[in-house]
């Protein structure tokens, strides 16, 4: 696990691929998604949905090509992530068309299953052709620039429900923002990799913080601003903080500093309060969460937090059951911010813990993965992916359930939205060859010489 | 850099950690206070999710359910929902419920823990049992000859079987169709507004929530008190009432209807329904005899319940002479439900003893397994069985030669007495028309049937207004309704 040469297998003995294991654990992922799509049919009609053979079908076939993929260009990658990142997509979709039914004017599981698809193109496209996850790091500002683009591209388009992050073109809408985090997740590592020892150990200290040389620590800080301060003009809150928090625990994993997590909890507290106290969209949704009940109280019925606290109590332990839910009185939002409440209310406090531990497994294989790597910008790269997947899951689940003020995201992989669906595929497929790097016999034992030797980690 | 990733990993676990004790706290511990939040439109949902249980007449159900295909998915019918509305009330998904629809709400709507196979096993597995029925009492010939005998006219009638209690009938005119109020929107909103706002107010239940000055019918639990405190012991005695006679301590003189009172026996009184010796006697018995007398009736009594609860009828506790001597014959501040007053009938047919009115004989499962069956009950002796004997004998009286013989049917022993209340103030009103009574069919071991009309003719002239001519054959039809075939064991 750790990068020590005693964990290295000795030449000429096989390494255990575990693409078998990956395959049953699909094969158990796309099964498990089928019986919940024939639950709700069952649950909803008293039949098996008649294109449940084609739903299950057409998730298999994806899982397979995904599977041939990484069994012939990542074969030694975590046999984990994969089957995780199906099973969440195929369970996404069964809850998607569970509320479809719901909504007959809004039919989403269709366009959502066209998006996976895409994803998992993309998904294959990425295992395919990026044979080493460190050419990524020659493309780091690139990357930056691309990651600016496409955040401030949505200024020019209309609000969506309050905030400015789409792209609409015809009828099909895009988040660019989404794609921007992965760009800049890869330019954050590139830049933390190269500059790290200059950050950790130049400049001047005060007190217990060694503050870096502003040469050093300014582009990176001058970005990050630039991108949070987009993304507030934007009004997508969510993203801001899934920025900051990315930035915090990348810039501490890279510099070992414990300063620098207390100066990101001080600035985030403070540019919470002020942007909570100032921006009137935000403003309101601290005061829902600040008291969920306040639009009962005054006569209005209840808003969405209280009625996805009321699905997730509903839910109990065990959940109602698959369709049996009443998620239709959460309003609008059902199918994307609030899908998690459908997931409390049908498969209680026992599914959401289980759906809970699916996200936190697919994150602790991408942090293995980065343990287990030997450059820097790899295990960045690693550490930044997952934590975008922890960050997000967080955010959103913790502001459904009521833990902290609620903020627009989308549960990864579960929730309806085609960007969303694609960015976390291109995420799970990073972390895939990355992880196919961390876990390959030391390249000399194999292809001596294709690949140059690394340099020894400096910790 | 691994120290860090490793201390990186644990504050995302802890993260993890906050999510999922934050999830249990909402799940488990504030579950419960989130279910009943009154803004959580889940509990009416699961209300009415399935087809609410049936209230039944003689074996049939008079409710019935209608998908909606709408939120709230199963929405209340009624068949006869006029003539069975003072029963069934309304199950509405506006305005909740009331009468038996309120009383065994548990057992229709499927909520009742009873109708579990298991105890708290339902708790458990989220089930829902199939709503189950409410069997009642009703017969459905005598309900549908009382709304038929009211016609319209506003009043109301009550029957009981005087041996058990159960209530034969229950109708209140003028009526609605409690289905009108049924479900959700606009219709139902106005249908609420119309109703409550008719003068004739339809959803009144004049029966058991209605009360009325009960007139010269309250001469019988007067006649009852003389002869239980010995005032009387001869029914056929002069009783020394003078006529004109003159309110004690006052210089009102209180009419007869009828000519020959002065002097009149008891059994002559109530024959001829004489004021004036009724007055008299209840001055005799003394303002604590008298209500003692009417609380052994149940009168004064708010905690009577059918299972619904039933307007507590009305004898003061504290008056001057004068207005005891107008309490005894029915007026002054003397009210009573019709149901009090088909008691007070069913008391002297069952020999002095008043058996626990009710309405719901038994409930069932969505199966048809007992849950629950309301058995005979008690209420209170009214009177001695010497006492109801006789008064049994001056009620026969009244309808086969006195002011009563509109009820008579051929081939039963019939028992009555006739009011006439007057109502308003200084008598202005119209007054109300009030006939109480038993039957017992020839060769039967006791009375089938005790019953109370009253009619708030409002149309007729006074002149017209008595027991006899309006209330009688009301009630009379009520009663050949109730002999004509054994009462249906459910």
């Amino acid at each position: 696990m750790t990068a020590t040469t005693t964990d290295r297998p000795p030449p000429g003995v096989r390494v255990p691929k575990r693409r078998g294991v990956e395959l049953s654990l699909l094969v158990g992922a796309v099964l498990l998604s089928v019986f919940g799509y024939m639950d709700v049919g069952l649950a909803r009609n008293g039949a098996v949905p008649p294109d449940a053979a084609r739903y299950g079908a057409g998730l298999g076939l994806l899982a397979l090509v995904a599977h041939l993929a990484v069994r012939f260009r990542a074969p030694f990658a975590d046999p984990l992530l994969l089957p995780i990142a199906v099973l969440l997509n195929g369970l996404g979709l069964v809850l998607i068309y569970r509320l479809d039914l719901e909504t007959p004017r809004d039919q989403a599981a269709t366009t959502q299953l066209v998006w996976s698809t895409l994803g998992v193109g993309l998904f294959i496209a990425v295992v395919v052709l990026l044979r080493d996850h460190r050419t990524l790091q020659r493309y780091a500002y690139l990357s930056m620039a691309a990651a600016l683009a496409l955040m401030i591209v949505p200024i020019f388009f209309p609000a969506v429900n309050g905030a400015k992050i789409w792209i609409r073109i015809g009828g099909l809408s895009f988040q660019p923002g989404e794609f921007a985090k992965i760009l800049l997740a890869v330019f954050f590592a590139a830049y933390l990799a190269a500059n790290r020892n200059a950050l950790a150990y130049t400049g001047r200290r005060i007190w217990r913080l060694q503050l870096p040389t502003g040469r050093v620590l300014g582009p990176i800080v001058a970005i990050w601003l630039l991108s949070v301060g987009v993304l507030i003009l934007e009004r997508d809150l969510g993203t801001s903080l899934l920025f900051f928090g990315l930035f915090v625990i990348m810039l501490y994993v890279a510099t070992g500093r414990t300063g620098w997590i207390a100066v990101g909890l001080l600035l985030a507290g403070l540019g919470a309060f002020a942007v909570g106290s100032l921006e009137p969209h935000v403003h309101s949704r601290v005061e829902d969460w600040l008291n969920p009940y306040a639009s009962i109280e005054a006569g209005d019925g209840p808003g969405q937090l209280a009625q996805s606290l009321f699905a997730f109590a509903a839910g109990g332990m065990f959940g109602t059951g698959l369709g049996l839910g009443h998620s239709v009185l959460i309003g609008f939002a059902a199918k994307s911010d609030f899908i998690l409440a459908t997931a409390g209310e049908e498969l209680g406090l026992a599914g959401l813990t289980a759906l809970f531990l699916l996200y936190a497994l697919l994150v602790a294989r991408g942090y293995r993965a980065g343990l287990a790597l030997r450059d820097p910008f790899g295990r960045l790269l690693a550490i930044g992916l997952a934590s975008i997947l922890a960050l997000q899951v967080f955010v959103i689940a913790g502001g459904v359930t009521g833990l902290i003020p609620l903020t627009g995201m989308a549960m990864p992989f579960l929730a309806q939205g085609g960007s969303s669906v694609v960015t976390n595929w291109v995420i799970v497929a990073l972390l895939i060859r990355v992880s196919d790097s961390a876990r390959m016999p030391r390249p000399e034992t194999v292809e001596a010489g294709t690949i140059a030797p690394l340099v020894p980690d400096a910790r | 850099m691994i120290p860090y990733i490793r201390r990186a990993a644990a504050l995302l676990l802890v993260l993890l950690a906050a999510l999922l004790v934050n999830a249990a706290r909402v799940q488990l511990w504030e579950a419960a206070a989130l279910d009943e939040n009154p803004a959580n439109r889940r509990v009416a949902i699961a209300r009415y999710e399935q087809p609410r249980g049936n209230i039944l007449v003689d074996g049939k159900p008079v409710t019935g359910s209608r998908d909606s295909g709408e939120q709230l998915r199963y929405e209340r019918t009624y068949k006869r929902g006029p003539v069975y509305a003072p029963v069934t009330g309304y199950s509405s998904q506006t305005y909740g419920t009331t009468l038996v629809e309120n009383a065994e709400d548990g057992i229709l709507a499927g909520t009742d823990p009873m109708l579990a196979p298991l105890p708290f096993w339902n708790d458990i597995s989220r089930a829902r049992e199939p709503g189950g029925d409410a069997v009642t009492t009703i017969r459905a010939a005598v309900q549908e000859a009382a709304y038929r005998g009211l016609g319209g006219k506003r009043g109301a009638v009550a029957a009981i079987e005087p041996s058990s209690g159960r209530i034969l009938a229950l109708v209140s005119s003028p009526s609605y169709d409690p289905g009108v109020l049924s479900g959700t929107g606009r219709p139902v909103k106005e249908a609420w507004a119309r109703l409550n706002g008719s003068p004739n107010q339809p959803m009144l239940n004049r029966a058991i929530r209605q009360t009325y000055p009960p007139g010269s019918t309250f001469k019988i639990v007067t006649a009852a008190a003389a002869l239980d405190a010995g005032v009387v012991t001869d029914v056929d005695a002069a009783t020394d009432t003078p006529e004109p006679y003159v309110l004690p301590g006052t210089r009102t003189v209180l009419p007869n209807a009828a000519s020959g009172c002065a002097d009149a026996s008891l059994a002559d009184a109530i024959r001829w329904s004489c004021n004036t010796v009724m007055a008299e006697l209840g001055v005799r018995v003394g303002l604590d005899g008298m209500v003692e007398a009417a609380e052994r009736f149940g009168f004064d009594d708010p905690g009577l319940r059918i299972p619904s609860g039933v307007a507590a009828s009305n004898f003061d506790r504290d008056m001057s002479v004068d207005q005891l001597a107008l309490s005894s014959i029915g007026q002054f501040d003397t009210t009573a439900t019709p149901l009090q007053m088909a008691m007070v009938a069913a008391a002297v047919a069952n020999n002095g003893e008043i058996a626990y009115p009710y309405l719901v004989e038994r409930t069932t499962a969505g199966g048809g397994r007992t849950v629950d069956r309301t058995g005979r009950r008690s209420y209170r002796q009214a009177m001695r069985p010497g006492t109801a004997l006789r008064l049994q004998q001056m009620m026969t009286e009244v309808v086969t030669e006195g002011t009563g013989t509109n009820a008579a049917i051929p081939g039963a022993r019939v028992g009555g007495k006739t009011g006439t209340a007057q109502h308003g103030v200084g008598n202005a009103g119209t007054p109300y028309a009030w006939f109480i009574a038993f039957a017992q069919a020839d060769g039967a071991p006791q009375p089938g049937v005790a019953v109370a009309v009253v009619v708030e003719d409002a149309e007729a002239r006074r002149t017209e207004i008595s027991g006899n001519g309006i209330a009688a054959p009301i009630a009379k039809a009520v009663m050949e309704e109730a002999l004509r075939a054994e009462p249906q064991r459910p």
